[in-house]
């Protein structure tokens, strides 16, 4: 039965809000398809990236779930986001419900509705479009009519925080998880929705595909921690494992990328290069939990690019992954491209990528026809102490090195990422921060021969995640982090001979204890998300929605009278036999690996990447059935003939 | 370090043509700024020879005549490109009407003749405003009052505060509009947007004739004053809609404003499209 489109009663409304554009969908490559395409069989998502239109629309992982699923016959995708709370407050009075902006349906109407968690700061964004959508804010409330809500992303690796709020979640590259479960919802339909939302919640379970935590207990010590998590129902997996796409030449995702009309925080034509990480940085919960690294062959990279270009009109293409400049054919995709679009005015940028002299080389050919305005690197630790506990493998004279021949070869700006409050930190590792800016901005100066260079350092405070060595650390209280970092900017600003040639940038320490909260919470944190957003929690990732008071107050109202507490998630150092609230997701990493890789750094020993020297048993490969891929493949960039 | 990239002066400009573009539907929400990142990115899929300026980041020579409002539709958007190469102007507004998302429609593309620029050609512009659940007769008595005072003052937000304009003084005509076809008419045949049939009865629609002045009066400023100080009823938002766009007919015999001569405004392509260009 086709549903009712919100919008003749959206559009006399949408003068009265701020950016109306966001909010009416018609982007190039949107896609509407008829609700009863394919009759009682058809499959409907919903998907939704919990933040503004301007953030949420560019994001990758939508797009690709977007066209994957209807490019299938019988499913049909459509998109919603958050809305601003000038919209919420008109979507209330009118009593329109969350839409989705591709032909204005009611997010309630369809089968699934996914949600993209990039960050644990969108839960509370969850919660306004659920209640918006009339969907009840608890699992056990809903009904057989609801949608069931499955939660996705780097996030989704410990859902126990949102365990009340999602009925499901998977961990992993969504590409095969998203159409096994549009295959297990579409023969529940067809028989007739065998008991119910239950039914299905528990095929769900018993597959493999995802993770429905209703179908979990917990148990707890009287200390607070946890005792145990068991499967509550016979036949539903103890550990539920992520899924892993093996041949990203075979997803080339995405092709007709939307393009559109509103101005967005990413305007251009993002392609993969590879997936996975394997450097082993000890802080990075993604390159954790996607390993192994799976590289795009440089013949599809070339190809997607160049359709990509084409479909949308994008000046600008960026070439992704954890760690770009490890490709192993990233010199020739670099070349290829920058020969390709010479005098075409299409720029390519590189976002990640490491200290090393060889990305001044690439930088250099990025660039070929442009301006050369910044160079990034993420040394991520001032002292090579701290460098050496969470495995960055750069030292001072590969820094140096690297700048000079940054700032030589015509470069005027270089930008240094560093984290604060990092396990073992001193107040002294961070001060270390200015004095590598100093030896920087000298280095530099002596190389270009010239005073006018700069230096910009950016800190931002380390949250311990879940899947990642340091999941046992004790977070820096928010008091320790905001006192360094004004120790560090005071030294930066009063030297004389530098000062004036290095900015500092960095946020206050409170919103990063709430991400920690968010990050290795359990179960018990759900009811503290429900009560700032009772409170009227919206968008805590951006500073001027953020309220720590608000976050602050409800984890004093909701765990007053039990032993755990805001302190008790973040600053608490955990054991190696605690029950993690996670440990029963598998990311494939073995949990006694982490525990050694965690005293390693606790000793300052580092690790190898395992691209490049022998396998030290992370784990990953063998439990999850996958294995490196890397190149060179020899092959070249493009195909001759046109695409 | 050079602070002028080191490469070849762009190509020169061959040809300048001149397109009228309309905002339909839901199209009419875009704000300039969105018009003009969909239109390069158009030019750009429809592979079009375009002029790009010199400099570190070169961008297609593109200058737009005069912008409608946010949240306003518009039959009559004028924008000027300059190309590279020489491009038969039929052609161009195919491809780039195909590149175009719908709703973003080219309606027409004419060579640019010496003469007058865009801008010089446009100093009014005619403006259909559809006040639903508003009774012609009631809204006509407001228009009376309305034309009746000698200025109109109205208070806009900006930016840095308010600003205050005379709404009146702008005005040329304000009138209820009984020959026009309504805007729900062009929205009906234009898809997923158009609302059902019937659902605004009674309906009073208005043919406004503003003038191009600095600062600017918007519809909005005349329906604020008619608001204001012409006690007019608007429960819900009108719909606005820029019908055309150009030069005032001064001549006093052709428009008086009255019924019988209502105010015309000379299409700002028309002297491009009767004369050949020269070559």
């Amino acid at each position: 039965m086709p549903v009712e489109s919100v919008w003749p009663r959206l559009e006399p409304l949408l003068p009265q809000v701020s950016k109306p554009i966001q909010y009416v969908g018609g982007e190039l490559h949107a896609t509407v398809k008829d609700w009863d395409v394919a009759g009682d069989e058809t499959v409907r998502w919903c998907l939704m990236y919990p933040d503004a239109y301007e953030v949420g629309l560019p994001n990758q992982g939508v797009q690709i779930l977007y066209e994957v699923l209807n490019e299938r016959d019988g499913v049909l995708a459509e998109r919603t986001y958050s809305v601003w709370p000038d919209m919420e407050a008109v979507m209330r009075a009118q009593a329109i419900p969350q839409f989705t902006v591709d032909a204005h349906r009611p997010v309630k109407a369809f089968d699934v509705f996914g949600i993209s968690f990039s960050t644990e700061l969108g839960y509370t964004n969850m919660l306004t479009a659920l209640d918006l959508a009339g969907i009840a804010l608890h699992a056990r409330d809903r009904s057989d009519d609801d949608p069931i809500v499955v939660a996705g992303g780097h996030a989704a690796f410990n859902p126990e925080p949102i365990a009340d709020f999602v009925d499901a979640a998977v961990l992993g590259d969504g590409e095969q998880a998203a159409l096994r479960i549009t295959e297990i919802v579409r023969a529940w339909k067809s028989e007739g929705r065998p008991e119910g939302r239950r039914g299905l919640l528990m095929r769900l379970a018993t597959d493999g595909v995802a993770y429905v935590p209703s179908l979990y207990d917990v148990d707890y010590l009287p200390d607070g921690r946890i005792r145990r998590v068991t499967p509550a129902v016979a036949g539903v997996p103890w550990r539920v494992s992520k899924h892993t796409v093996m041949d990203l030449d075979a997803w080339p995702y995405p092709k007709k990328p939307l393009v559109p009309l509103a101005e967005t925080v990413h305007e251009r034509y993002s392609v993969e290069i590879f997936r996975g990480c394997t450097r082993g940085c000890r802080f990075c919960q993604a390159g954790m939990i996607t390993r192994p690294v799976r590289e795009r062959s440089i013949t599809t990279v070339g190809e997607m690019v160049q359709r990509g270009i084409a479909a949308t009109g994008f000046e600008e293409v960026g070439l992704l992954s954890l760690s770009s400049a490890d490709h192993s054919e990233i010199g020739e995709i670099a070349k290829g491209l920058a020969d390709r679009y010479e005098g075409e005015n299409v720029s390519l940028s590189l976002p990640s990528t490491r200290v090393d002299a060889f990305n001044i080389t690439l930088a250099d050919e990025l660039t070929r026809n442009g301006r050369r305005a910044g160079l990034t690197f993420a040394p991520e630790g001032g002292s090579e102490r701290m460098r050496k506990v969470i495995n960055k493998m750069v030292t001072e004279e590969d820094l140096i090195r690297t700048v000079s021949t940054a700032y030589g070869n015509g470069w005027r700006q270089v930008k240094l990422y560093f984290m604060c409050g990092l396990p073992t930190e001193t107040d002294d590792d961070v001060l270390q921060i200015a004095e590598m800016a100093k030896h920087v901005i000298a280095a530099g100066r002596e190389a270009a021969g010239r005073k006018d260079i700069r230096c910009t350092i950016s800190i931002g405070a380390f949250v311990p995640k879940p899947h990642t060595p340091f999941q046992w650390a004790a977070q820096l209280d928010w008091e320790t982090v905001d006192r360094r970092l004004r120790a560090l900017k005071a030294t930066v600003m009063n030297d004389r001979n530098y000062g004036k040639s290095i900015g500092i940038r960095y946020h206050d320490g409170r919103p990063s204890i709430i991400e920690g909260l968010l990050s290795r919470g359990d179960r018990r944190v759900g009811a503290v998300i429900e009560h700032v957003w009772r409170d009227g929690g919206r968008f805590d990732g951006w500073s001027e929605h953020f309220s720590f008071e608000r976050w602050s107050a409800a984890c004093d109202a909701v765990f007053a009278g039990s032993p755990v507490s805001l302190d008790w998630y973040t600053t608490r150092e955990r054991d190696q036999s605690e029950v993690l609230p996670w440990d029963h997701l598998d990311a494939g990493l073995d949990k006694d690996w982490m525990w050694e890789d965690w005293q390693d750094a606790l000793r300052s020993v580092e690790v190898d990447d395992c691209r490049w020297t022998p396998c030290y048993d992370c784990g990953v490969c063998p439990s999850m059935g996958t294995e490196i891929q890397v190149g060179p493949t020899g092959r070249p960039l493009l195909p001759l003939s046109p695409v | 370090m050079s602070r002028q990239p080191d490469r070849p002066p762009p190509p020169p400009v061959v040809q300048r043509l001149r397109i009228r573009y309309a905002k339909r539907d839901r199209m009419r929400f875009t704000s300039h700024r969105d018009v003009a990142r969909a239109l390069e990115r158009a030019l750009r899929r429809a592979q079009l020879p375009m002029a790009y300026s010199a400099g570190f980041s070169p961008h297609p020579k593109v200058s737009y005549a005069g912008a409608s409002p946010t949240g306003v539709a518009s039959e009559a958007e004028y924008v000027e490109i300059a190309l590279a190469d020489k491009r038969d102007p039929d052609d161009v507004r195919r491809a780039l009407d195909a590149a175009l998302p719908p709703g973003l429609d080219i309606v027409e593309v004419v060579e640019a003749a010496p003469g007058a620029s865009l801008g010089e050609r446009i100093s009014a512009s005619r403006w259909q405003v559809e006040l639903r659940e508003v009774d012609p007769a009631v809204a006509g008595e407001a228009i009376e009052r309305f034309l009746a005072l000698e200025t109109a003052p109205v208070e806009r937000p900006t930016k840095d505060g308010t600003r205050t304009v005379d709404a009146r003084a702008a005005v040329v005509t304000l009138a209820i509009a009984d020959h026009r076809p309504s805007v729900a008419d062009i929205r009906q045949s234009a898809g997923p947007g158009a609302p059902p049939g019937g659902d605004f009865a009674p309906c009073a629609i208005l043919d406004l004739v503003v003038r191009h002045t600095t600062p600017a009066v918007r519809p909005d400023d005349v329906m604020m004053a008619l608001r204001q100080a012409a006690a007019l009823p608007t429960p819900v938002t009108p719909l606005v809609t820029r019908l055309a766009q150009g030069l005032l007919d001064e001549t006093p015999s052709a428009s008086d404003g009255t019924p019988d001569h209502p105010v015309q405004l000379i299409d700002p392509l028309a002297a491009d499209a009767v004369e050949a260009p020269p070559q």
